[in-house]
């Protein structure tokens, strides 16, 4: 540990730079590197880092935790994890959920953060909305509340009998609702989940959509205006390309958290939905680790999960670039 | 800007289109608005419906999900601190995350700072290792992360799960405040030192005084995402008494099929949301104008 530290520093001393009082090396100053990144340092090594890659070579034995040795046992526990229906249905979830989320939550955010900015009248000076500071106020909340409360909090107001969903559906006359079980079906219970979680998140991207209108000089704007482009048109042709890396930003985001979702399940439906319409990677993990103790089967399905993660990210950085965008920020 | 569109409005030239979609402008402006406090209430509705549910008994939520409440049942909140140890869970969360927080922003400061401000070989390298963390999903290292806190003796101990935070959120911390201290002027840290000042005394003195703003919602945003974290308590602080605010909703939330308190399920939630309340209200424009920082890289 501390060798990473004191090792580079007779290096650094021959190389100085212009800024820094060149070659000093007192007590003073090693004692303060070593404290200062030294410790830090040494934290996250071992909480962190080591802990990432034993995960690894973990995936590649038969581990059962409490079992002082351990079988290396090659890919066995990928060809088992790629052969179990269960994880490939949670996989296939996620990768739903991956897709649907984004679109869902990039699109509304974007639409009413262009309200909010672009909203205001057509004339003289791209002006934002009245009260446009209480609605931002407003949406961003639900971005600070802990995930599981938001999830516990839904999941009452989805309840079949004394939900608010299904009494405001029924005041409304649809009776059909009086105990209809939104998480409890098989066929909704997907979207339901979506929708919370969106829920939660419109409103951080809205605030993020709508600094990054604001950078956009109003002269751009002005033009469109005068060249007679309307409010959608100036929307999808102007605004979204002018911010597409935050938009890009919000993708990978929204696509990491699509692909962990664990919280959320947790709370809206522990055990996976009906008939495991619900069930996400990260909870089949989780019980495979803590629940059966078979914790190398466990790390492998988490390398998958960080592989498909990388891949996401990858796949949107691509996608970006080929639509034009910049790169390499 | 203001003035010229202000002038051209005034005068003739104004664009006839413009004029007759005057009626178009009010009715969008109306749509617009309606679409926004539309989504408001879907926003607001929930949380007020559940503050109201808090003060009904459970027959009363039994009954109608409208009915207002006959009485402030804060009996509900009595339980939920007490029966449902909300309240220990609460004590819990305060105390890991107070002096986690405290830790990851001072280890996180310094481990920034030395980046930031010196270079030496493997410098690059140590910054990119921590940008690694913030990359990889918690998941891949959960597992581990149990046995290593297990053979280091901090299970299910509530040091172990501070230690614990203060290592996951400390990539997040030394990024940000990294992009800080790389604009701090240096004429000031060298004047410190011609003042005698040691790099210890500089750094106390003289930096981090100046970083505060960045400090401030680098802390802010540490808070939440402490507070609000699930996944590392529910792995590695399996002891029921060591739980925190959000393993302890969870865990309610899934004895209050059977035991049917939820009234006091209701109190919980409004009990753990409060704390976040608060310091969204006391710092929401801070927290709203380092989104945009924050996100862009």
């Amino acid at each position: 540990m501390t060798a990473t530290v004191t090792q580079p520093l007779p290096g650094g001393d021959t190389v100085p730079t212009r800024r820094r009082r060149a070659g000093r090396w007192t007590f003073d100053r090693i004692s303060f590197l070593v404290v200062f990144l030294g410790v830090p340092l040494a934290i996250y090594l071992v909480l962190v880092v080591s802990p990432f890659v034993q995960a690894v070579y973990y995936s590649m034995t038969d581990w059962t935790g409490f079992s002082p040795t351990q079988n290396f046992v090659g890919l066995a526990n990928f060809e088992k994890v790629f052969t179990d229906d269960i994880f490939l249905k949670s996989m296939r979830n996620n990768i739903v959920l991956a897709i649907l989320l984004p679109i869902v939550t990039i699109t509304l955010s974007f639409a009413l953060a262009s309200l909010l900015t672009v909203g205001g009248t057509m004339k003289g000076q791209t002006r934002g909305l009245k009260g446009s500071g209480f609605y931002r106020t407003v949406s961003f909340f639900p971005y600070v509340i802990p995930a599981i409360v938001i999830a516990i909090m839904w999941q009452q107001i989805y309840d079949p009998s004394n939900g608010l969903l299904n009494g405001i559906l029924v005041a409304l006359g649809f009776d059909m609702f009086e105990s209809f079980p939104w998480l409890g079906d098989e066929r909704t219970a997907m979207a339901a989940t979506i929708f919370v979680i969106v829920w939660s998140m419109v409103g951080f991207y809205m605030v993020l959509f709508v600094a990054a209108i604001k950078d956009i000089p109003a002269e751009i704007f002005e033009a469109a205006r005068i060249d007679g482009a309307g409010r959608f048109r100036i929307a999808t042709t102007i605004t979204m390309p002018l911010i597409r890396d935050n938009v890009q930003t919000a993708w990978i985001y929204l696509g990491i958290l699509a692909l962990d979702a664990f919280v959320y399940m947790a709370g809206l439906n522990p055990g996976g939905g009906p008939n495991n319409s619900t069930l996400v990677m990260a909870q089949q993990l989780f019980t495979t680790a803590f629940t059966k103790g078979q914790f190398g089967l466990a790390c492998a399905m988490g390398v998958v999960l960080a592989a498909v993660t990388l891949l996401f990210a990858a796949l949107v950085f691509g996608v970006n670039r080929l639509l034009g965008g910049k790169d390499a920020r | 800007m203001t003035t010229l569109t202000r002038e051209r409005a005034g005068t003739d030239s104004t664009d006839e289109r413009q004029q007759q979609s005057s009626g178009g402008e009010k009715a969008f402006l109306s749509v617009t608005h309606a679409v926004l406090v539309f989504w408001s209430i879907i926003v607001i509705g929930p949380m007020l419906w559940t503050l109201m549910t808090s003060f009904k008994s459970t027959r009363e939520i039994f009954a109608s999900p409208f009915s207002l409440p006959d009485g402030l049942h804060l009996e509900n909140y009595a339980n939920a601190w007490t029966d449902a140890g909300i309240g220990k869970y609460f004590l819990n969360t305060v105390l890991v995350v107070g002096s986690a927080l405290v830790l990851v922003m001072v280890l996180g400061a310094m481990c920034a700072y030395v980046l930031a401000r010196f270079e030496f070989p493997g410098s690059k390298a140590v910054y990119y290792l921590m940008l690694a963390g913030l990359t990889f999903p918690v998941f891949l290292a959960i597992v581990p992360l149990f046995f290593t806190l297990r053979n280091l003796g901090l299970l299910n101990t509530l040091p172990g799960l501070s230690l614990t935070y203060v290592a996951f959120a400390l990539p997040f911390t030394v990024f940000f405040l990294f992009a800080f201290f790389k604009t701090l002027p240096y004429e000031i840290s060298e004047a410190a030192s011609l003042d005698g000042a040691g790099e210890w005394a500089t750094f106390f003195l003289v930096m981090l005084p100046m970083a505060r703003n960045g400090f401030a919602s680098v802390a802010i945003f540490n808070f939440l995402g402490l507070w609000n974290q699930f996944l590392i308590p529910v792995a590695i602080n399996t002891n029921v008494d060591n739980y925190v605010l959000s393993q302890g909703m969870a865990y309610f939330a899934s004895q209050a099929g059977y035991a049917v308190d939820f009234g006091a399920l209701f109190a919980a939630v409004v009990i753990t949301v409060t704390p976040v309340l608060i310091v969204y209200i006391i710092f929401q424009r801070q927290l709203q104008g380092s989104v945009s920082q924050g996100t862009m890289k």
